[in-house]
Formats: structure tokens, sequence, C-alpha cells
């Protein structure tokens, strides 16, 4: 599965996308952040303050709830502040 | 039948002038025009420039998805909205939205709509560099922004 970050969720991951095996008990949002923040300390920072992070699956708003289903990419934001 | 809006994400800049006349220009139906500009201000001279991040091709989307609402809504004749990305220094244009309609309620409202709607849905991050060249900062969201979201939902 292809991640996306960005803005502050970015500069503290470090990178702007990667492509990761998705473990068989991952099925939600909620259970992908749970497993990212186990994958190093730039991670686990990137998603300290979980409320404040935003979610798009396949480029569509979603909520952390959310089955990953046959998701091809997941991006992780901050609130927007475009306009 | 429902107008198709004008959707661009772009890093240049853009004319409010050409874009009004392209929702005008060889018709006689339209009776108002409403055009938004969101500007860079310089924050007291505090500010050197806004550095705006977006999610290409989620940013497109997602404007689409607003503004196709809002022709849904509101009897539009034309519906353009055109956001920038990159750095942007003060005084100069982020965002445009132009709103044709036979009479002033839609196209003002739909304007407004679109401009709420853009701030908490599309994907777009503003970083502020300040003339005292402390590093970039992350621009926080506003509370009072999703409070004017929800204005247009159904009570």
């Amino acid at each position: 599965m292809n991640i996306r970050y960005f803005a502050w969720v970015r500069e503290r991951v470090g990178i702007e996308e990667e492509t990761i095996e998705v473990p068989g008990g991952v099925k939600t949002v909620a259970d992908l952040i749970s497993h990212l923040k186990t994958l190093d300390d730039n991670h686990a920072a990137a998603f300290e303050e979980e409320d404040a992070i935003r979610v798009a699956l396949d480029q569509l708003h979603v909520e952390t709830d959310t089955d990953l289903g046959d998701a091809r990419e997941v991006a992780f934001f901050p609130p927007m502040t475009g306009g | 039948m429902q107008v198709r809006p004008l959707v661009r994400v772009q890093a240049e800049d853009f004319d409010a002038g050409a874009e009004t006349r392209r929702l005008t220009s060889g018709r006689t139906d339209v009776g108002a025009l409403v055009t938004f500009t969101g500007l860079c201000r310089d924050e007291a001279g505090t500010l050197e420039a806004l550095e705006l991040e977006h999610y290409p091709g989620m940013a497109e989307a997602e404007l689409t998805r607003i503004a196709e609402e809002a022709v849904a809504r509101w009897p539009l004749t034309g519906l353009s909205v055109i956001h920038r990305f990159g750095k942007i220094a003060p005084g100069e244009n982020i965002v445009l939205v132009v709103a044709a309609s036979a009479h002033r309620r839609a196209a003002f409202e739909a304007a407004d709509f679109l401009m709420d709607f853009l701030k908490t849905r599309a994907p777009f991050w503003k970083k502020e560099h300040l003339v005292s060249g402390t590093g970039g900062t992350w621009v926080d969201t506003k509370a009072g922004d999703e409070k004017d979201a929800a204005r247009w939902s159904p009570s």
C-alpha cells in the first residue's frame, strides 16, 4: 500500500511517500496508524497527536474507523489551511 | 442543466478580470457576478512569504466535489475556482472564486459556501516564512473555519 504524508506530518516522518506491506491484522485506518507508529521514532512522533491527523483513502476524506478495503493510497496530513 | 465548474490548481498567478470575462462574455442571462480573491497579507510587516503545499490530484478532486455541490445547490450560470500553490509573497493572489447567476443571492451564497468548504476540506497547507528568518511555521487552523462551514449544513 502506498502511503503519502503532507505538511508537518511529512516533516516529522521525514519522507513524502512510502510503500508498505500491510500486516494481516490491520483492517482500518486506525489499525494502520497503530502499525505505522511501531516502525520507528519518526513515525511515532508524527502520529503522536493522533487527533490532529486527517486521513484520505484514495484521495477521499475518511474517518479513522474506516476499513482500508481495496484502497491503493492512504494519505495522512494535518487539518487543512488553504484559501 | 447544471453548469460544469472550472477548477484549476496552479503555481502561476491568475487574472481575475479574465476569469470573470470567461463567465460573462457572449451571454446575456447573467445578472450577478461575485468574485472573491484571497491574497497573502504581510501580518504587519512580519511575513516574508507563504509556502502553499498541496496534495496533487486530491486538491483538484476535492475542489471539484465542493464546486459541484455548489452548482447543485444554487442556480448558477457559471462557477470558477483557482487555487495557487508554491511560494507566495505578500500582496500576491492565493485563491479566486467567481460565481455567476441570474440573481445576486445565489452568486453571493455560492461563493461564500465555496470558500468555507475550501478552507476546511481542500488539501492545502500554509507555512509562514517570517522576515525575522526563523524557519517556517505551519499555520494552525482557526476554530472559526469549522463553524463557518457548519453554517451550510441543514439544521
